[in-house]
């Protein structure tokens, strides 16, 4: 039949690669998928890799958490240890330690691969804090980005939570004594904390659950979860498309950048690679949680110098500067020396996620934002976050205030009295520093957009006075140093209306008034420079 | 200075109107500060310089011959270097030969793949800038207001406003049946009923040295030093061992009797041994860092501070009461020995706690 045939004539010119493409298309639409996606622009700046850096670790960390799952005993029955690593032998230890030291010394490779995921960890969840931190100070987060930011958010939480009962696994020493802590913690809690302590380590601690327990949450339910948030995160990336930074020809209503294919797939592809490579050095050079150095643990032993992993640091600090307050009332007793740090813990990090909820309350901005802020121009927001990294920074020295007693030959207690006192104090000053910081910035900007470049050529005068050229900026660079938007302080209007009549005000909108006030105010932002008062410079004493 | 700049990719006409919403600045003829759209695109030497590109070629074509080269090192690795040999890397030091060779073939092997990628992209790949279009997320006025009144309308066809005895029932059956997910995590584990009270310290009870295994005498323990003990019975490989050393581990120290302030621990003591739970009132670490000269023991985890001589009580950190004492004698044999359980629970405070 000749349709038959002119059909499959047609498919023998195609290229076997198209015909398979042809073939998917029939049945999963790729082609409307390629065409909106193949050629995507993206932007380019440096500080837009960070993210990267978190996708490809937890890429990585999956991988090489594949692989140790074949080797590793998710058991707490006791053994004698009788494998390569002859300081141990004979010594009764857990499965779950017995075979972690397989790992390490029998299996080939063994050890590579555990010190590739757990510095993948590590990185990951450094590499989610900081690329938080870039979205948070270029006020990336502003509609419609706000239900990203909470997933990105989720998926640091859920990252240190997946990192602590990783690293709980081996059931050695230090560890052990780490989930001691939690222990300890979740039997402060008021009421339920006893019953919820059993139920988590099946009786008393330690018990013979916790590591079965603990791993199937640390190998299923929250990668499982954080899995899911993440192709949601990179599906709205794709939804959104990415913000830029102002500059000529980048505006709200386009992105500037490379094509995804063949640009980005070949950066973004290689990128994958050289984390990987960059993480395997690091493994094959520095030890990370070397377990066969610290021993099993049993819990009248400890290590000094425990410390968790960075991420958790934090948490630690607060359960070591709290003062050791205990209510007894009724023949029960309310722990706050241990509730109060596990109730701040939570909230050290909600403060971050609502951020973006109360700034877009604050200045009642409706528009989408897709032109990533400089942080000088966003003082208020700037000085915030600078003051949560200082706290979270003052926490993290509380945590490790054994180390900078020893490292320093300082009093401990005097460490843990000025960490109790800079919990207060250094956001604040850390505010207020920073907000005049970026004050000091923006009226640099202004200086140069007015009165242009220094250019370093001097010059003398005929009367013999020697000054300084500055040179015009660019058509370019007078754009981008005035592209930012300036928010005027939102205000409750008068208070009676145009025919006297007292007006209701809500408390809420006087609060909201006073908070814009205070973020947009005359204190919290140097106008831009006008269109007339760079002209009437340029042209009443020309260039100087 | 040039006025406009390039527009290539931008049509002028979008120019001003995508500005008036981006960024306030109204580009007028005479605005000073108006975008003069995307700058003229500035070619690459390997643009121009055919030389310079095939360079650029044999660069990556290096980098990915050498990731091949390193992935062949691994294999040869694996299979010749042995697992339990060490050797000395300056400055590292000692480590496992076969970690060192593993890791750094393979970091290679990445390493160059990624650097001949990204090398690709940077130098031979068109750098031209190009423009996407951003449309708003969300729907126009007219696809809103059909999705509406299609809600409108299913809700008002399954009638379950109108029905109210459907309504509450399904929301009563929905709201019930997570209940038999939260019953079946009873099981996770027995309630607490008085377990965190007791230990395996009892009336009688010989104090056994937790690293010789041989009861203790008075005369084992001397001035100055931190003994560590458990109760006589209990082995390292029982069952329960972990659980139980977990509660009854035991650091006893010896003072002169005049030092000691408080007249209970006095009273509780032997011949100025006293005998203190091990286990820190704060969290649960073991105490274990003791400064004869005060008579301090201090937690190693959270710093928590105790006085030995005054009844343990907390001088320092964030645990909230002083460790629980336990009452010692010794027996006719000469042996140290329990007269009962800590008459308080050892370990972290909680809820069910008497003070």
């Amino acid at each position: 039949m000749s349709t038959a045939s002119e059909s499959t004539a047609t498919k023998r010119q195609a290229p076997a690669g198209e015909r398979v493409a042809d073939w998917a298309d029939g049945r999963l639409g790729i082609y409307s998928l390629a065409k909106a996606n193949m050629r995507k622009i993206f932007p380019d700046h440096w500080s837009f890799m960070l993210g990267e850096v978190a996708l490809y670790s937890f890429i990585i960390i999956i991988l090489t958490g594949v692989y140790l799952t074949l080797f590793f005993h998710p058991s707490m029955n006791e053994v004698e240890y009788h494998g390569s690593y002859v300081p141990m032998q004979g010594v009764r230890v857990s499965e779950a330690f017995a075979s972690t030291l397989d790992i390490s010394f029998d299996v080939r490779g063994g050890l590579l691969v555990r010190q590739i995921h757990h510095w993948a960890a590590l990185i990951f969840l450094g590499a989610m804090f900081v690329h938080m931190m870039r979205v948070f100070f270029t006020g990336a987060f502003r509609k419609p980005r706000e239900i990203n930011w909470l997933f990105g958010f989720l998926l640091f939480v859920l990252g240190m939570f997946t990192g602590f009962t990783g690293y709980s696994l081996p059931d050695d020493l230090l560890s052990g004594t780490g989930v001691r802590f939690m222990e300890g913690a979740v039997l402060s809690v008021p009421i339920v904390g006893t019953y919820l302590s059993m139920f988590l380590f099946g009786g008393e601690f330690p018990g013979h659950d916790f590591v079965a327990r603990f791993f199937s949450v640390h190998v299923l339910l929250l990668p499982g979860i954080m899995l899911g948030l993440l192709v949601a995160h990179l599906i709205l990336v794709f939804y959104h498309k990415h913000t830029q930074f102002a500059g000529p020809g980048r505006t709200n209503k386009n992105v500037v950048g490379m094509p995804l294919l063949p640009v980005y797939m070949a950066k973004a592809g290689g990128f994958f690679f050289l984390v990987f490579g960059v993480i395997s050095v690091i493994s094959a050079t520095f030890t990370v949680n070397p377990i066969w150095v610290l021993g099993p643990y049993r819990p009248d032993q400890v290590s000094t110098n425990a410390q968790p992993d960075w991420y958790m640091g934090f948490s630690e600090g607060l359960i070591r500067i709290m003062p050791g307050w205990e209510i007894h009332l009724w023949d029960h007793t309310l722990v706050l020396g241990v509730f109060v740090p596990l109730m701040v813990f939570p909230l050290v990090l909600a403060a971050i996620a609502v951020y973006p909820f109360i700034e877009s309350w604050v200045t009642g901005d409706k528009r989408e934002h897709h032109i990533a802020d400089r942080p000088r121009n966003a003082p208020t927001r700037t000085a915030f976050g600078a003051a949560w990294i200082a706290w979270y920074t003052v926490m993290l020295v509380g945590g490790g205030n054994d180390l900078v007693a020893t490292h320093f030959d300082l009093s401990i207690n005097s460490i843990t009295w000025f960490v109790r006192i800079a919990f207060f104090v250094m956001p604040v000053v850390v505010f207020f520093i920073t907000r005049r910081i970026c004050l000091g910035l923006q009226r640099r900007d202004k200086e140069k957009v007015l009165h242009g470049r220094e250019s370093g050529i001097i010059k003398r005068l005929p009367h013999g006075e020697f000054i300084e050229v500055h040179e015009q900026l660019s058509q370019e660079q007078l754009h981008t140093l005035t592209a930012h938007d300036q928010h005027k302080p939102y205000e409750v209007g008068p208070e009676t209306d145009e025919n006297g009549v007292q007006r209701k005000v809500g408390r809420g909108q006087k609060l909201r008034a006073r908070l814009s006030k205070g973020y947009y105010g005359e204190q919290a932002q140097i106008p831009k420079p006008s269109a007339e008062e760079y002209q009437e410079i340029t042209s009443s004493h020309g260039h100087h | 200075m040039s006025e406009t700049g390039s527009h290539e990719n931008v049509s002028d006409e979008k120019l001003p109107s995508a500005q008036e919403n981006g960024h306030g600045a109204v580009a007028t003829a005479n605005d000073p500060f108006a975008d003069p759209g995307l700058p003229p695109h500035e070619p690459r030497i390997q643009d121009i310089d055919e030389q310079a590109a095939k360079r650029s070629e044999r660069v990556v074509a290096m980098l990915f011959t050498v990731s091949m080269l390193a992935t062949l090192g691994f294999i040869a690795s694996f299979v010749t270097v042995p697992v339990d040999k060490y050797v000395h890397i300056w400055p590292i030091g000692n480590i496992g030969a076969l970690n060192f060779a593993l890791g750094m073939t393979l970091g290679v092997a990445l390493f160059c793949i990624g650097a001949g990628a990204v090398h690709w992209a940077r130098t031979l790949m068109s750098d031209h800038e190009m423009v996407d279009e951003r449309h708003p997320v969300a729907a126009e006025q007219e696809t809103r207001a059909k999705v509406m009144e299609d809600f409108q309308e299913g809700a008002k066809e399954s009638a379950l406003g109108r029905r109210p005895l459907i309504r509450k029932t399904m929301f009563g059956a929905l709201a019930l049946l997570p209940l038999s997910g939260v019953v079946l995590l009873r099981d996770l584990g027995p309630l607490p009923e008085d377990k965190l009270e007791h230990t395996l310290w009892a009336k009688g009870k010989l104090l056994v040295n937790e690293n010789t295994h041989e009861p203790l005498r008075p005369e084992d323990i001397s001035v100055g030093s931190l003994t560590f003990a458990m109760p006589e019975g209990l082995e390292e490989d029982d069952e329960e061992f972990q659980k139980e050393i977990a509660k009854a581990a035991l650091m006893l120290v010896r003072l002169e009797p005049e030092d000691i302030k408080d007249k209970r621990e006095l009273d509780w003591s032997h011949e100025g041994i006293v005998a203190y739970s091990k286990i820190c009132t704060h969290v649960g670490c073991p105490v274990s860092l003791y400064e004869q000269q005060t008579h301090h023991v201090l937690c190693p985890c959270h710093q928590s501070t105790f006085d030995l001589s005054d009844g343990a009580r907390v001088i320092f950190g964030p645990a909230g009461h002083a460790l629980p004492q336990l009452k010692i004698s010794v027996n006719n044999d000469g042996f140290l020995e329990a007269q009962g359980d800590f008459e308080e629970p050892v370990g972290p405070a909680y809820w069910e706690r008497r003070a």
